[in-house]
């Protein structure tokens, strides 16, 4: 019992040791794994993450920005911003060489609008392993 | 940026190959269990979108 409380108690890792990995892997797709020299791993994410945005983009998916009205709006609008978001620099560069797509019919525009958003949450799944490694809790 | 035109079909395999890359990246603990993982949610994926485009087509009639 004692044991198990003392688990679930474990303090967090020091920012200073995953604090980098994360937000460079934020920021670069895989760069976290880098870092942590990690490199095929790294790479692995890189192309997955960088190959599904840039489909995305090709198959001229819609961008979200956060957007609030009833919930649904909220949840989709603010949920597909932050997805977006978590691309990282691809995101950003995007947003500053002007992509802007409205939403139209068509199950190419779709498929692009969730390429985009699925390519952001792929990579918070490359941050918390980023952070895992980082904070010892993983080879 | 050219266009890209796929079929259903194609973009859901595409799908399916990243997200079983970065699964089977961070999912497991050693190189080889990763890639058993990987190629696993790979076939998992083709076979889902398989039996649901089936289960969608005969439901249409």
């Amino acid at each position: 019992m004692a044991a198990k409380e003392k688990k679930k108690r474990e303090p967090m890792a020091p920012l200073r040791l995953w604090l980098p990995a994360v937000t460079l892997g934020w920021l670069v797709p895989g760069g976290g794994h880098f870092l942590l020299k990690r490199s095929i791993r790294g790479s692995l994410l890189l192309f997955a993450v960088a190959s599904m945005f840039l489909l995305g983009i090709m198959m001229r998916g819609v961008m979200f920005l956060p957007r609030t009205g009833d919930l649904l709006t909220t949840v989709i609008h603010c949920g597909g911003f932050l997805g977006n978001l978590a691309s990282g620099v691809f995101y950003l560069l995007t947003v500053w060489l002007g992509y802007v797509q409205p939403d139209a019919a068509g199950h190419m525009h779709d498929y692009g609008t969730k390429f985009l958003v699925t390519a952001g949450l792929l990579n918070v799944l490359a941050m918390v392993d980023a952070y895992e490694i980082a904070a010892g809790k993983k080879d | 940026m050219p266009l890209v035109s796929l079929s259903h079909f194609e973009a859901a395999l595409l799908f399916a190959l990243f997200t079983s890359i970065v699964m089977g990246v961070v999912g497991k603990n050693t190189d080889r269990e990763r890639l058993r993982y990987g190629v696993r949610c790979f076939a998992w994926f083709a076979f889902a979108l398989l039996a649901i485009g089936w289960v969608m087509r005969l439901g249409h009639g």
